[in-house]
């Protein structure tokens, strides 16, 4: 692998571009790997790129339906943040932002990891109960968290209307929290994976499983049988369509989640702000846009778009707290497919089936979660054993009820 | 040199109509009619903006809304507008126009440096470096690339202007009035069914504007003028000019954008809205957008004065403006030939370039004819001039078209018009999720099978010859109507068009230059983002191959024209590559909208008091007079508390609480859920709904109840009384109201359809006064006459109808404080009414108004919880200390099997205590979490305080907490350390009852 910096850019600008090398090679899958892992997005990539670089396991096969990072890898509005209220996913996220901070070094790519600051207003009693009680809970696991009146948000944010249906009362900073680029995420990791022997196949569908005596043997693909010592499956808003095929079910139901994007404008918001009252969350990207997200569609579907009611739903409150932004345009609006847990807190967890391994439920929040999501997943592979900050999130939790209920906690998707 | 570029006698504008307008500070005159880009180009101006990544001086590339280059910031001040294309942007008198991206000129631009280094900045760059140290990015490297984001700027103050949104439902919904979309909307019109015909421009004629054919023996402009009297004076037909149909979704509803006054400029007249949204439904579609050229992929293609040949034509005929004195036509096909000959006609000197070896037929010999000399088999292989063109390169090129077959000439040129071919503009058939097919013979897409009932018509189909146009259009509208149910299906006989033929095209995908590709000049396919052919060299030989790795690695098609001239260029450069065909490398998803949409047209009308309205209660004008702070509670406002003169929250709430149980209370409780439940089989429901028993209760009596989710957690509690066998009366939390209706319907819906229930919402229907405390009964008594309301008669739970107050009421025995109370229940048309009356006669008993704060002071001195304050989704019935209330001798009820669940059963659990701070002045922040012992973070939490009040009738602070194990715990001491990192407060768990520990206050 070419390493990436300022002296290979000029290096190779003298030479007109013309001897870079591949990111990634496109190899055939060959007949079998230790560790084959279903899903080539963000999720996945970390899980092979930890599995061969900190469990010594490289005969891996990342396999993808289409392109590297085109479910939510590439569709998400690329928000990192660890502010959350149970002690289980402070771990997990947290455990993520850690590596996101030294993701760009570790791959050798530029993720443009951002910790611009990220912003949860509260605009009535019951939400500064709210972001009160998480405030403390995230401080108390170690994580940076601050209060801030509206004044302090209004300097912050000077073009915010705290005026609002749902006046502005205060808000829970995490300074650490910020954006990524979600592209450059699939691609590093793709690219780090390759050169330590990992074989990116995509184009690549997984038609069923081929399970004896409850435990898998190999994967059947479009592209043939490939024999796996153990599978990971990493497969999101389709991962309840992959247990199907492996003879279980997955507690998981699949929805729709849109993203907008503005025209490009100059810098005008330099953080990230999320309102639940008021639903929409906000960025401007590193090009100009305004990335923008809210509720999901409120029906189930595997369709990659959304309807136009949420378009209007987020429009509104857009306005509502950026009153400038009114002749401002919306640029492009698409969609991409969550999988949601009855508590809003992903699966990571064993299976019925010996040697298969699954990674999902993450819902409309799993980019933040991409390296950290990867690193434990991949220990818990390679030891057969869930990672402990895994544990907790096993699907055995639907049984017992230890759910994590975020949703409970927030009373709202985050 | 004021409109030096005009062309005498030529074009739609009003030369009668002077317009005074002002670009980059200096001021120039148009025409009405003129577009900004028209009216520059008529000014001479060349120069309009800079690129995004290099800073590269652009001029006007089209006349449509698929400009890259000539994107503006319109107007300042509040009315400012970034981004606006001048070529959409009318002219009116006053225009203010600025040019985006360029410090501290668009003539002369610090930002050029980029273009100067671009061999350092390929597609991509900014992932491979910025990355050491680390400890820049952030404060260096990023703020770096922030700064240079962006194109226009937001507007700093809020938006005068309004907008609105229309539903509409049609037959026929048919996009694009060109000749085919008015053929189709005049075949589906005459059949008398609804038609909506919608086109971006200012006029309806679409390509037929700039066009100087004859249309059954007229000039077209007679037959567009006809056409659009005879679809006015029909009744059913829609006309809406400067509407783009912007977004195509599910079950052909789609959405429009009028732009009902930006060609007014900013107006004091606020009578209609700016902007208007449609919603429309529509039976049958017609997609009739026509067909944007393409451009070639030549060296430095990007020079001001390059412009497509369409455009260069619509200049000349539709806005009487010579894009150029000598012009230089580079074309593949014979559809650029018209431009040349009219440019010759309207006295420029003019040459052609064209890519075929042996152009002939009609209109070659036409332009032969007229002396236009014709380099064949030739290509432009460099331009000069940095900030207008002067000048081209031309050789001709080897058969193959990969290479020059011989050395360059130069001709000196101020504006290229270029023709590579057409694009048919399928985004809204695509948005469909209509398939699309390649076309080998026109080298374009072109649409193919949709789900959704819709066709298309015209070039927008691949038709790109008049007749044919007019006859598809024909034929689609009379078969959309007839399919919508109206007419035979029979298409009128389309009009006689004289044509020229038109010869075979060559397509040369990339034009290649005197140096290799990337080796210093640049073939730029998306001009907006400075991508370039080489930039998809690079993304090929480094494996973002497939067409989303491309856009996303290169930007290429991200621009405000998401591609709309880019995209199919960018397309065959990676077939070229790949070798393969176009279709094999596939395109990107098109996305809604087709047109950038202004986020203040998609929000309408829901904006300001109309976003999401305020509820109110029928007292809520009283609260108004008495001085009430008022609480958003879901979407009402609740009084929160009554201030007097110079109190502030803490002393007014003292004092509310105080008074309340000392002589007597009255809080408006309106808001709570009420819902009304009928049937045969309404007890039985109650049973399944709530973990009490509810057949055993005697009329004219209530219970407390609480309701849980699937999983058995506490999600809604209230009070429900038996009116009758068959009747009841739920109230429910102010928040839970339409959440619990939602879930009694969804269970009797879906799980138990057989059962006779109804749920009525009647929250709306009773105002609700609660009377609390020692006085309440003698304040009771003075309010009615025909109840008996003597706790000894009327008990705790009880319920009786009566007049109170002079209104007709509900009395029921229900206390949220722990004291004597009524809850009067009157029709809410009677609710200010007998708020008044209460307060006035109450004055003699002391009684003392209190809002929401009051109210949760005085349950939390009682232990009594709130759903959603005390609960978060994760607590039972136990946990809160209330078995008492879970029946064991039920067989089921919603929750039941989750609490035989490990994790629901297991000891240990967090539960509801109460917590005394040591220092009973310290009013603990609600959210604290207590520690066993403190130290440093990571530090394990054993629960959270939930409520927390100071208690004027304790003396002291109070709080409730869900602490884990917490009944067991009580007496033990925690410590709550709080969020400055120091401080930290000692507590002791308790009882979670603080005031009137034995309940002796309940009945007075």
């Amino acid at each position: 692998m070419t390493k990436y910096s300022i002296f290979s850019l000029i290096r190779n600008a003298l030479s007109y571009h013309e001897n870079w090398q591949k990111a990634w090679r496109s190899p055939d899958p060959k007949p079998a790997y230790d560790v084959v892992i279903v899903g080539g997005g963000g999720h996945g990539l970390a899980t092979a790129y930890y599995l061969a670089k900190e469990c010594g396991i490289t005969n891996v096969a990342v396999i993808e339906k289409g392109w590297l990072g085109g479910g939510n890898t590439g569709r998400n509005t690329t928000i990192v943040r660890s502010n959350y209220l149970w002690d289980e996913s402070a771990a997990l996220y947290d455990h993520a932002i850690k590596l996101w901070e030294t993701m760009s070094q570790d791959l050798n790519y530029n993720v443009m990891f951002s910790q611009r600051g990220l912003l949860h207003l509260a605009h009535n009693v019951h939400d500064m109960q709210e972001i009160g009680r998480r405030g403390h809970a995230i401080k108390l696991n170690g994580i940076d968290s601050e209060f801030l009146s509206p004044a302090q948000v209004k300097e912050m944010v000077p073009i915010i209307n705290l005026n609002c249906r749902y006046p502005v009362m205060g808000a829970l900073l995490q300074r650490r929290g910020g954006t990524a680029r979600h592209d450059a995420v699939a691609w590093g990791y793709a690219r780090a994976c390759d050169a330590m022997g990992v074989d990116i196949i995509q184009n690549c569908a997984v038609t069923g499983f081929e399970i004896e005596d409850g435990t898998v043997k190999a994967v059947e693909t479009t592209r043939g049988r490939i024999g796996a010592g153990k599978v990971g499956v990493v497969t999101a808003g389709h991962s309840s369509v992959m247990a199907e095929m492996a003879g279980f079910r997955m507690p998981l139901e699949s929805f729709p989640l849109q993203a907008f994007v503005s025209e490009p404008l100059k810098p005008v918001i330099d953080c990230v702000i999320m309102s639940n009252a008021i639903h929409a969350y906000i960025s401007q990207s590193d090009k100009g846009e305004l990335v923008i997200g809210g509720s999901g569609d409120p029906y189930i579907s595997y369709s990659q778009r959304g309807s136009f009611d949420q378009v209007e739903h987020v429009a509104g409150p857009v306005l509502e707290l950026y009153p400038v932004f009114s002749r401002v345009r919306m640029m492009r609006q698409w969609g991409g497919i969550t999988d949601v847990t009855v508590d809003r807190s992903p699966i990571l967890t064993k299976t019925p089936v010996g040697n298969m391994y699954f990674n999902c439920g993450w819902g409309t929040g799993g980019f933040k979660a991409t390296p950290g999501s990867g690193h434990v997943f991949a220990h818990s592979i390679a030891k057969g054993e869930m990672h402990p900050i895994a544990a907790p999130f096993s699907m055995d939790r639907f049984n017992t009820g230890a759910l994590i209920d975020e949703a409970a906690a927030a009373a709202v998707a985050h | 040199m004021s409109q030096s570029y005009r062309i005498e006698g030529k074009g739609r504008i009003d030369r009668s109509k002077p317009i005074r307008f002002t670009w980059n500070g200096r001021s120039y005159q148009g025409y009405q009619g003129d577009t900004l880009a028209s009216a520059l180009l008529a000014n001479g101006v060349r120069l309009v903006g800079r690129s995004f990544k290099y800073h590269r001086p652009r001029g006007i590339m089209t006349a449509g809304s698929e400009e890259p280059n000539a994107v503006v910031q319109l107007e300042e001040g509040a009315r400012t507008e970034p981004n606006t294309r001048a070529t959409m942007a009318e002219l009116y008198d006053g225009l203010t126009a600025n040019a985006q991206n360029c410090w501290p000129s668009v003539e002369f631009d610090v930002g050029a440096l980029n273009a100067k280094l671009s061999r350092f900045f390929p597609a991509g760059f900014y992932y491979k470096t910025f990355m050491w140290p680390a400890a820049l990015w952030e404060p260096l490297y990023e703020k770096i690339i922030r700064r240079a984001a962006g194109m226009g700027e937001s507007p700093e103050e809020i938006d005068p202007d309004s907008y609105a949104q229309h539903f509409a439902h049609c037959d026929v919904l048919i996009a694009g009035g060109g000749p085919a979309g008015l053929s189709a909307a005049l075949a589906a019109g005459r059949t008398g069914a609804r038609v909506i015909l919608a086109d971006e421009g200012a006029e309806f004629g679409g390509s037929l504007l700039a066009d100087t054919v004859e249309i059954a023996g007229k000039p077209a402009a007679d037959w567009i003028a006809e056409t659009v009297a005879e679809l006015t004076a029909m009744p059913e037909v829609t006309l809406l000019p400067r509407t783009t149909v912007s977004a195509y979704y599910d079950h052909n509803f789609l959405t429009l954008t009028e732009r009902v006054t930006d060609h007014m400029g900013p107006r004091a007249d606020d009578s209609v809205p700016r902007q208007r949204f449609w919603k429309v439904r529509a039976k049958q579609t017609i997609l009739a957008q026509g067909a944007i050229e393409r451009p070639l992929l030549f060296a430095d293609n990007d020079r001001p004065g390059v412009m497509l040949a369409s455009a260069a034509r619509t200049y000349i005929n539709r806005y009487g403006v010579l894009p150029g004195r000598e012009i230089v036509v580079f074309t593949g096909n014979d559809s650029a030939y018209p431009a040349a000959l009219d440019a010759k006609a309207a006295g420029a000197r003019v040459e052609i370039v064209d890519l075929r070896t042996d152009p002939k037929g009609p209109l070659v010999d036409h332009a032969r004819a007229q002396g236009i000399e014709i380099h064949a088999g030739c290509g432009i292989t460099g331009t000069r001039g940095t900030k207008a063109l002067h000048g081209c390169d031309v050789a001709p090129l080897s058969e193959d078209g990969k290479s020059l077959a011989d050395e360059p000439f130069s001709i000196g040129c101020d504006c290229i018009a270029v023709a590579g071919g057409w694009n048919p503009t399928v985004h809204l058939h695509s948005q469909a999720r209509g398939k699309l097919s390649w076309d080998d013979t026109k080298q374009c897409f072109v649409p193919g099978y949709c789900q959704w009932p819709t066709r298309s018509a015209g070039a927008g189909n691949g038709t790109f010859d008049l007749a044919g146009c007019l006859d598809e259009g024909l034929k689609a509208g009379a078969a959309a109507a007839h399919e919508a149910g109206f007419g035979k299906g029979a298409a009128p006989e389309a009009p006689a068009v004289e044509l020229s033929e038109e010869g075979p095209a060559r397509q040369v995908w990339i034009v290649p230059s005197d140096v290799p590709l990337g080796h210093g000049k640049k073939h730029f396919h998306d001009h907006q983002n400075d991508v370039t052919a080489a930039d998809i060299h690079l993304a090929a030989r480094e494996g973002y191959v497939s067409v989303e790795h491309l856009k996303r690695y290169t930007t290429t098609g991200m621009g405000t024209d998401q591609g709309k001239t880019s995209n199919v260029n960018a397309l065959a450069v990676m077939a070229d590559i790949r070798n393969a065909r176009i279709p094999e490398v596939g395109t990107t998803t098109f996305r809604p909208p087709y047109v950038p949409t202004t986020f203040g047209a998609i929000g309408g009308q829901n904006r300001r008091h109309l976003f999401l309205q305020e509820r109110t209660t029928p007292m809520h004008a009283a609260h108004v007079a008495n001085g009430a702070v008022f609480e958003d509670v879901g979407d009402w406002k609740r009084p929160w508390y009554f201030p007097r003169d110079g109190e502030d929250m803490h002393e007014a709430v003292q004092r509310e609480c105080r008074q309340a149980r000392e002589t007597c209370g009255l809080l408006d409780a309106s808001t709570l859920g009420k819902i009304d439940i009928q049937g045969p089989d309404a007890a039985w429901f109650l049973n399944m709904m709530y973990t009490n028993k509810w057949d055993t209760l005697a009329v004219g009596k209530g219970r407390y109840g609480v309701m849980l989710n699937e999983h058995g957690m506490v999600i809604d509690d209230g009070v429900t009384t038996r009116l009758a066998e068959n009747h009841f009366h739920m109230t429910t939390t102010t928040g839970g109201a339409a959440r619990v209706l939602g879930m009694l319907e969804e269970w009797l819906q879906t799980e138990w359809p057989e059962r006779q229930v109804y749920c009525t919402s009647v929250t709306e229907q009773w105002a609700v006064c609660t009377i609390t405390g020692p006085n309440a009964k003698a304040l009771m008594a003075d309010l009615t006459d025909d109840i008996d309301v003597d706790p000894a008669n009327f008990p705790f739970l009880a319920y009786r109808t009566g007049t109170v107050a002079g209104a007709p009421a509900r009395v029921y025995r229900i206390s949220f404080t722990g004291d004597l109370a009524y809850e009067v229940n009157v029709p809410a048309r009677h609710g200010l009414a007998v708020w008044t009356t209460i307060l006035e006669r109450g004055r003699k008993h002391g009684l003392v108004q209190y809002g929401t704060e009051t109210m949760h002071v005085l349950r939390a001195e009682k232990g009594f919880i709130i759903v959603g304050q005390d609960t978060d989704g994760t607590v039972t019935p136990m946990d809160l200390g209330m078995n008492w209330i879970v029946s064991k001798k039920k067989d089921d009820f919603i929750g039941k099997r989750s609490h035989s669940r490990s994790d629901t059963a297991r000891e240990g659990r967090k539960q509801l205590v109460g917590i005394m701070t040591e220092d009973p002045n310290v009013v603990l922040p609600e959210g604290a979490h207590l520690v066993n012992q403190p130290g440093k973070p990571p530090i394990a939490m054993e629960g959270h305080v939930t409520s927390s009040y100071m208690s004027p009738n304790v003396g002291r602070s109070i709080a409730l907490g869900l602490i884990k194990g917490g009944r067991d715990r009580i007496g033990d001491t925690l410590h709550a350390p709080m969020m400055d990192g120091k401080t930290v407060h000692k507590v002791t768990l308790t009882e979670p009852v603080f005031f009137d520990k034995e309940g002796k206050r309940t009945n007075g």
